[in-house]
């Protein structure tokens, strides 16, 4: 019974939230519809049994993923409203529309193979973080080291790409900067 | 009861919000929420398949989508502060380059 409420509580909460996103003209609006959206879906990875998904989502996702975004937020105008220029919205609704009709079809269709089998089942009685840790450090380990490398790379890539003439301001005019930057070389 | 199903059927529905996003997005970085609206769409399902299964795997991959994630964002946003160092602009419009 909770779970019913909880589920379609926490879908209608997603779904409205991330169509804010979405739509939204001010990157303020959509960057925080998109943080609780995020912790929505950590609430449908618990009811689900994956907690330590869920704990991920949130430290990941709305910790680390929109710290990010806020700070980069400092960098872009962000109080602004962001002006579009849609050439077809009419034919944008039309395909999201289609593709949505197309996906929810596709996985309403009945599953008719009944050989499907657990490749690495749950324990009963033991905890998820625990059964998700035997299984990460045994079968997934090789995927789970590139993985920490592939994040050792993007930590490089973002710290050359973001670095490079951090002195100088992006949003003040040209000309200030320029009136700063002469005076530090005369000093 | 709630099934495999519901939960397939709301994740295809935020994929759809994201892709429409990702159809209907001129700002990059408003491309980039919408992708993430994606990456989450994905993982909602991979998560619910894992449940109903009572198989790990799902989880799993939720896992590396998670740190995949990380790892776009961080790419991506340094270039896109790169990109607006060099044009002042994120709009996708301003940033076409060739003319064809």
């Amino acid at each position: 019974m909770y779970e019913q409420i909880a589920f379609y509580l926490f879908s209608a909460l997603t779904i409205g939230l991330f169509l804010i996103t979405v739509m939204s003209k001010n990157v303020l609006y959509a960057m925080t519809s998109l943080a609780a959206g995020m912790v929505l879906i950590s609430g449908f990875f618990f009811i689900l049994g994956a907690d330590f998904l869920g704990v991920v989502q949130l430290i990941v996702y709305v910790g680390a993923i929109m710290a990010l975004y806020s700070f980069a937020m400092m960098f872009f105008d962000a109080t602004k409203d962001i002006k579009e220029k849609n050439t077809n919205p009419a034919l944008i609704f039309v395909l999201g529309g289609l593709s949505a009709l197309a996906l929810v079809l596709m996985f309403t269709a009945p599953i008719y193979n009944e050989s499907i089998q657990a490749l690495y089942p749950m324990h009963e009685g033991v905890g998820n973080a625990q059964d998700v840790g035997i299984v990460l450090f045994t079968k997934y380990l090789i995927p789970f080291e590139v993985a920490a490398v592939m994040l050792l790379v993007a930590m490089i890539a973002g710290i050359i790409l973001a670095g490079k003439k951090m002195d100088q301001s992006l949003t003040e005019d040209k000309g200030a900067d320029d009136e700063i930057l002469t005076q530090k070389d005369a000093k | 009861m709630i099934g495999l199903t519901h939960y397939l059927v709301v994740s295809a529905l935020i994929f759809s919000i994201g892709l429409m996003g990702v159809l209907r997005r001129r700002n990059l970085l408003m491309l980039f929420f919408a992708t993430e609206v994606m990456l989450n769409a994905v993982n909602i399902a991979f998560a619910a398949i894992s449940h109903y299964y009572n198989d790990l795997t799902g989880q799993m991959f939720a896992f590396f989508i998670i740190a995949i994630a990380a790892s776009e964002v961080a790419v991506g946003l340094g270039i896109l502060i790169v990109l607006y160092k060099k044009h002042g602009s994120l709009d996708l419009d301003d940033l076409a380059s060739m003319k064809g």
